[in-house]
């Protein structure tokens, strides 16, 4: 396989251990606990499903951060999503992942499947193609980070220049310096480091990162998703932390580079531009999303179809909004494993397959 | 949250779009968020879009200079 | 559904037990599923075999209907005689019932039924019986198909959750993934993950030379929805004892692999329509494998793991890179995730 000449080593077993073992070595100097935030959901995930947790240290906590991009929405947005498709006569095209997410009420896309008046994509490439393919409106959820985020600008620069009509956006995009400002701006806050987002770095770099490191003084190292990669910034956060310093480090050097992808940047510029977003938790934060800019308002769907502004309203009893912040662990909730399993989901850490209370269902518990 | 996979790009079929591969399995890709993509070149592929070429040298030096400190434990920075 | 202006389509009245009713199984029924041995099909066909016997049903609606490698005519006899397989019964003969959409094209209802004639003859069983009905547009999901399977039940078979022991070695047939892949790709159009085809397979071929192994084999069960994960969890939950299983020692073709991870997906809980997974005692082990490995759709068969006492009702994965963590039965659908 060509691409293994580059993967595989990021997988290699005995690596693995020799890294795991110095890892245990400079934590075990450090004595007392150290809290690494896992700020991506895909490193909430791949932490779990490779298995890394047991290779580390008692001493090394991981605390499940609001890089869910799922996870962190608002559920009036799902209920503006069944409103696009029920009362405004709109298809609605979306990734996997938001299908099954429940509205306040507890109805999700999933009940439009099949249906035809809801598709689910891979792709942003698939949406010019599918909008001249369908009658009426498409609208396609833009969740996600700065990862997907250009991509998906991309294509709706490519819609519009090829005089694609009846494509919309209903933007929710969340982006993620913003996000970690207010989580250690809270006086609660009790993160030692940061284990920071590899593919969102890939198009934001290092820079933005900086003010934890220089006004909070709190490590913080971008790492891939590789298990290599993933004990190689664990090692680089336990040396910072043994060592007292505060700085912003690149483990995955062979996908981010330090000033970012500029190309990316400059394409999602085009379309998008900073925005005030409604984090589930967080609350309102200024400046932590991107919505479309005015000269794109003809393809601005919450305009267009006049939707209604979101409010964050949790189900009672569910924690997502604490959990996603780091402040309440999955088993800290009184719903998780009783009325709350990824087979009857409340709240959105439990639906997304990246989400904490998923992750810990899924791959924790069990004393193994 | 964010899956992105690495692939080769084996063809560049117009200014948007190229075709990746690994193995048997190959896909097309849009690389318009890509500086000057030409075949051979290493992307790690997020949704469909190429974001970034991988640096197959930086790989080497981030294994060697872990690899290091796997060994001996402190490293001068 | 196509409406009728595409070519002909099953309606309503080809339901209602009229001439119409008649004609469609007239015409497409009998043909394909009558034959020397059973030539008049009828409500109730009369046959002899002696027992033991196992009994079986299934019903089956893929979405779409047809996808590389296989589709749900092929799906719903290997499916049923694959349950009878795994259960240390020789399938012989099934019954077909039908559950029709108004509006299903007949051209698709002929390939499906071509392919469930097909896949009988090479499974050696005949159709003995059936039903058809028609439901109104929009109250079916296109065409579901109901088999019961009847086999002979192997006197030696031993088969249960609860006769497996600590020590005992865990084994797949082949390489895992596949199945759910095509399917979801096909369903979804998906460009990716297009060239994978369903492992669709009847398995008794395999499941055969195992039961010679008596009472030292232990359990067997294919591994369709949830995949491998579903199976074996459910073999630590209902026997009580914990699984050691090695993600290395599971076979999964590499485009197979790459396509997973593109989507998002784990191998390991991917629904499989030709593999199973078996569990038997530590002594015949390699014997086991050996008998597998002699048959070519067990070419890749692999021990993965063993049962023990520790962690009881769980399994425990040992990740490629040396790390531990649970393998927990999957929960809710596949679909292809972006993060």
């Amino acid at each position: 396989m060509a691409t293994s000449r580059i993967e595989r080593p990021f997988r290699d077993r005995e690596r693995a251990a020799a890294l795991a073992r110095e890892i245990g070595r400079v934590a075990g100097g450090i004595g007392r606990e150290v809290r690494i935030m896992e700020v991506c959901g895909s490193h909430t995930v791949a932490l779990r499903q490779h298995g890394i947790r047991s290779l580390l240290p008692a001493n090394i906590r991981f605390v499940s951060g609001p890089g869910c991009p799922v996870c962190v929405t608002p559920s009036g947005y799902v209920a503006n999503a069944l409103r696009l498709i029920e009362e405004k006569g709109a298809t609605v095209a979306t990734f996997g992942d938001m299908v099954k997410v429940p509205d306040p009420s507890g109805r999700s896309l999933s009940a439009h499947q099949g249906s035809g008046r809801l598709r689910i994509v891979y792709s942003p490439r698939e949406l010019p193609d599918l909008a001249r393919s369908i009658e009426g409106p498409l609208v396609f959820l833009g969740i996600g980070f700065e990862t997907t985020a250009p991509a998906i600008a991309s294509a709706f620069l490519r819609a519009r220049d090829e005089g694609v009509g009846n494509l919309f956006l209903y933007a929710a995009f969340k982006t993620v310096p913003t996000a970690l400002r207010a989580l250690v701006s809270d006086p609660e806050c009790s993160i030692d480091a940061f284990l920071l987002p590899g593919h969102v770095s890939v198009v934001i770099g290092l820079e933005p990162y900086r003010f934890l490191a220089e006004e909070f003084g709190i490590p913080g190292v971008v790492g891939g998703f590789e298990p290599i990669d993933m004990l190689m910034a664990i090692l680089r956060i336990v040396i910072l932390v043994a060592e007292g310093r505060a700085g912003i480090e690149n483990a995955y050097g062979r996908a981010v580079r330090d000033a970012g992808n500029e190309a990316a940047r400059l394409t999602m510029d085009r379309l998008l531009e900073p925005a005030p977003a409604l984090w589930r938790g967080l609350g309102l934060l200024e400046g932590s999303g991107l919505g479309l800019k005015v000269e794109a308002r003809s393809m601005d769907a919450e305009a267009i179809f006049g939707l209604d502004a979101l409010v964050d309203l949790d189900p009672p009893g569910c924690r997502c909004a604490q959990v996603i912040q780091g402040k309440a662990e999955p088993d800290g909730c009184p719903l998780f494993g009783r009325s709350c399993t990824p087979d009857r989901p409340v709240g959105p850490c439990m639906v997304s397959s990246e989400g904490s209370c998923a992750a810990h269902f899924r791959y924790g518990g069990a004393e193994i | 949250m964010c899956l992105a996979v690495p692939l080769e790009l084996t063809e560049i079929l117009d200014s948007r779009t190229a075709v990746a591969t690994s193995g048997d399995v190959t896909l097309e890709v849009d690389v318009s968020l890509l500086r000057d993509p030409a075949p051979g070149d290493f992307v790690i592929v997020h949704a469909g879009y190429a974001i970034e070429k991988l640096d197959r040298d930086e790989a080497e030096r981030t294994l060697s200079l872990f690899d290091e400190l796997a060994r001996h434990g402190d490293l001068a920075d | 559904m196509s409406d009728a202006n595409d070519g002909r389509c099953v309606t309503l009245e080809h339901g209602s037990g009229g001439a119409l009713s008649r004609e469609l199984v007239e015409t497409l029924i009998y043909p394909r599923f009558g034959g020397e041995e059973y030539p008049e099909l009828s409500d109730a066909t009369r046959f002899s075999l002696s027992g033991p016997l196992c009994l079986t049903t299934d019903s089956y609606t893929v979405d779409p209907p047809f996808f590389p490698g296989s589709d749900l005519g092929r799906l719903a006899v290997f499916g049923t005689c694959n349950d009878l397989a795994v259960s240390g019964a020789r399938p012989r003969f099934l019954s077909l019932g039908l559950i029709i959409e108004e509006g299903f094209p007949f051209s698709d209802l002929e390939r499906i039924l071509d392919s469930l004639r097909d896949a009988a003859r090479e499974a050696g069983v005949a159709v003995l019986t059936g039903d058809t009905k028609v439901v109104p547009r929009g109250k079916g999901g296109g065409l579901y198909i109901n088999t019961s399977g009847i086999g002979e039940a192997d006197a030696r078979a031993r088969l249960s959750a609860k006769a497996i022991r600590p020590g005992d070695a865990v084994i797949v047939s082949g390489p895992v993934g596949a199945h759910g892949i095509a399917v979801l790709a096909a369903r979804e159009r998906l460009s990716v993950g297009g060239g994978i085809r369903s492992d669709c397979a009847f398995l008794y071929p395999l499941c055969r030379p195992l039961l010679e192994l008596g009472g030292e084999l232990r359990f067997m069960r294919d591994a369709t929805r949830g995949g491998l994960a579903a199976v074996l969890g459910e073999a630590a939950l209902d026997s009580g004892l914990g699984l050691e299983v090695s993600e290395s020692g599971v076979p999964v073709d590499d485009d197979v692999r790459t396509v997973a991870e593109i989507l998002g997906l784990h191998p390991l809980e991917i629904a499989n329509e030709g593999v199973f997974a078996a569990i038997v005692s530590r002594n015949v082990a390699d014997r086991a494998l050996a008998s597998l490995r002699a048959v070519p759709l067990g070419a890749r068969a692999s021990i993965v793991g063993s049962v023990v006492e520790a962690h009881p009702g769980v399994v425990a994965l040992e990740t490629a890179i040396g790390g531990r963590r649970v393998l927990g039965l999957p929960r809710g659908l596949l679909l292809p995730r972006i993060c």
